[in-house]
């Protein structure tokens, strides 16, 4: 049982951040049709700003400035870093749109894959030139605590970055279902034609979207920081082919559906690795999710043809 | 607009050709395979710094039967993957046309590097790999560090020796050559001393990966004392800390991939006080190694690790076996022959690393080191093991 909840644990923590990523993935792809294949790589960045802002915000507020206490200071930092990184991350998805898809709105589809691979490696790239290729170590920002509870380790890390990520996801819910750009967001989704001569600004539209997709990235990207603190160029790779995963597995468009399928792909992952040899992890996971996707081709809450939409 | 074309054409076309052209000359070339982008760049520039220092220290130039030939260093990065080691080796033999190659630095790219070496005949010695397939039933192909078969019962002995333990838990990469061969040489030595079944979780993960939770709680749900994790910097950290957040409290024991300068950068306070088997130890070094430690801190501001020290060894055993080689022909063909024979011929070599004899595959015997993580983060001499 100690086992069991252990895993739980650990699989919560690896799930959330799947689920803030395939939140930006399955966005992208319900109100423009879109498979943004360099969010991945737009993690990566936001962990990278985060790694920035972070560490010249403890150089501002040090230890113990203005007489804050160390935690309250710490804490400040952290939340700062999470606002800023996040608004600036916002801007490199608005950018990754405004250059990199919207010449290629009206172009086929495969078209705008590819740019997505292509910019997502120039971001590797990119960044490799500027910063070198050894590893960043990311700020400690909140000093590992352990708790024992039932025999279980909980740190504190790991309760805020699931919390955080779960308060994200239905704030994001919430946004998109009730402000008017949340219904211009679904009315895109509904229909992509139509809707401009309704007089809704699609492209203003198209960069909300990628905004707030990459802000959620961004967050992502610190609590990661926070949990593994080695940052490189690539870590954005894998993460992002995994989101897709989990943003297929939600069903297309569905926030919710991508948030709740990135928690289990999260536990799948885990769970084959405690109960399988762990060298057959991967195939193992991804089976499972061949097997969903044969009985719920649309995934959990994607339905056929965009005749509804759950944005 | 067609203009512009021929234009970019032209300096395409100029750019190429201004690359292939150059060479010949009195001047010996010496390639670096080295990993300087990808999974581990601190090995890579490790590598370049020794090479660059060790230029330096020989003044440029290489005596060959009474006669001063230039030494030319070409450093190519091969990004840590095996395939592009390969291409970097061909690329290195067959464009710059280099007498000998020193590197690749990890096993995950020599094995494959050392075939292309082998196959296209031209002399190779790798300063840091440790998997025994880099050189087996390769005639061209050299190594300066020891081997994994004896660095296995090394740690393992230790081990034993040193905490008492008869429980263990591994955790490796298995789509690594180094991992993965120590992690079964350590399990086979570890079974020999405390019987089947003592290695009570051998647990592995895949390149890339950062979460290790999954097999940290089936290791401490079976039993295990301690956790042996044969992996390369940036994983260790990510191991310790995370094997600590889980609740571990058994030492963590590394190998000769821990020795990098980085380790203790990403790691911190989590990794003090833990112990690796390795080439050697920077702390209270003395001779020649502490020379060399000394230029190379003076030079680039930090304690060299393994790689740069063995890098070094490596250039130093090149440089004998071209100087042995008597004459050089400028016939590329015959010269890497000469060169190959005579390092094959090289049986005994003092190096900053240790006494290294010779066997017939072209692997080293040396000693190995115990070091231990102090509290101030060095890398601290605690017991050296010899064959």
């Amino acid at each position: 049982m100690e086992f069991f909840l252990q895993n739980l644990v650990n699989a919560l923590q690896w799930g959330s951040f799947y689920s803030l990523i395939a939140i930006g993935y399955s966005m992208v792809y319900g109100v423009l049709l879109l498979f943004n294949f360099a969010h991945g790589d737009i993690f990566m960045v936001g962990a990278y700003i985060g790694f920035f802002v972070s560490t010249a915000l403890l150089a501002v507020f040090g230890t113990g400035a203005f007489g804050l206490p160390t935690g309250v200071s710490l804490a400040v930092v952290l939340v700062l870093t999470l606002i800023i990184s996040m608004l600036l991350n916002s801007i490199v998805g608005m950018l990754v749109e405004r250059i990199g898809y919207r010449p290629l709105r009206d172009a086929p589809r495969a078209s705008a894959a590819i740019t997505g691979l292509m910019i997502g490696i120039i971001l590797e790239t990119g960044n490799l030139i500027l910063l070198g290729p050894q590893r960043r170590l990311f700020p400690e920002l909140i000093p590992t605590q352990t708790i024992e509870l039932a025999g279980v380790s909980i740190t504190n890390k790991k309760m805020l970055i699931v919390g955080v990520s779960l308060l994200l996801t239905l704030a994001l819910h919430q946004y998109v279902r009730r402000s008017k750009w949340g219904m211009a967001m679904r009315a895109m989704a509904y229909d992509y034609v139509v809707v401009p001569l309704m007089g809704i600004p699609t492209n203003a539209v198209a960069l909300l979207t990628f905004g707030l997709g990459s802000a959620l990235a961004a967050a992502a990207g610190i609590l990661y920081g926070t949990a593994y603190p080695v940052l490189d160029p690539n870590m954005g790779i894998l993460f992002g082919w995994k989101a897709f995963v989990a943003a297929i597995l939600g069903g297309r468009g569905s926030i919710l559906g991508a948030g709740l399928a990135g928690f289990l792909l999260g536990f799948i992952e885990i769970f084959v690795a405690t109960i399988f040899p762990s060298t057959m992890r991967n195939l193992i996971a991804f089976g499972i999710i061949l097997v969903i996707l044969t009985f719920r081709p649309h995934g959990f809450f994607g339905e056929p043809h965009s005749a509804r939409l759950r944005l | 607009m067609k203009k512009f074309r021929w234009i970019a054409l032209l300096l395409v076309a100029a750019f190429v050709l201004s690359a292939c052209g150059g060479g010949g000359g009195q001047t010996i070339k010496i390639g670096i395979n080295a990993p300087l982008t990808g999974d581990i760049p601190k090995v890579g520039e490790g590598t370049k710094f020794a090479a660059e220092l060790w230029l330096e220290e020989i003044g440029g130039v290489i005596n060959v039967g009474g006669k001063d030939y230039k030494v030319e260093l070409v450093i190519e990065d091969n990004e840590s993957k095996g395939e592009s080691a390969a291409a970097v080796n061909t690329k290195l033999i067959t464009q710059d046309e280099v007498l000998v190659i020193v590197g690749p630095q990890s096993s995950k790219q020599a094995v494959p590097a050392g075939a292309v070496a082998n196959d296209l005949e031209t002399p190779m010695i790798s300063p840091w790999s440790t998997n025994p397939a880099t050189t087996k039933d390769r005639p061209w192909v050299f190594r300066t560090p020891f081997l994994d078969p004896f660095q296995g019962p090394v740690v393992a002995n230790f081990v034993s020796d040193e905490f008492g333990f008869t429980k263990a838990g591994v955790l490796y990469d298995i789509a690594s050559d180094y991992p993965k061969g120590l992690a079964e040489y350590f399990k086979q030595a570890w079974e020999d001393i405390h019987g089947a079944g003592s290695v009570v979780a051998f647990e592995s993960f895949t390149t890339g990966d950062t979460d290790f939770s999954a097999q940290l709680t089936k290791i401490m749900d079976a039993g295990a004392e301690f956790i042996f994790a044969p992996q390369y910097y940036n994983e260790v950290a990510l191991i310790v800390q995370q094997a600590h957040e889980l609740g571990f409290e058994g030492p963590i024991v590394g190998s000769d991939s821990w020795g990098s300068a980085e380790t203790v950068n990403l790691c911190g306070e989590d990794c003090y006080g833990l112990f690796f088997s390795t080439h050697y130890a920077a702390e209270g070094a003395t001779g020649a190694t502490k020379e060399f430690i000394d230029k190379y801190n003076a030079k680039y501001g930090y304690v060299p690790d393994d790689v740069g020290a063995l890098t070094w060894d490596s250039l130093n055993i090149v440089k004998t076996a071209i100087e042995n080689c008597g004459k050089l022909t400028g016939d590329i063909k015959v010269d890497r022959k000469c060169v190959r024979d005579a390092m094959a011929a090289i049986k005994e070599f003092h190096g900053i690393t240790g006494d290294m004899t010779f066997t017939e595959e072209g692997d080293p015997i040396k000693c190995a080191v115990i070091v231990r993580i102090s509290e101030e983060g060095k890398f601290t001499f605690y017991k050296q093991v010899c064959p």
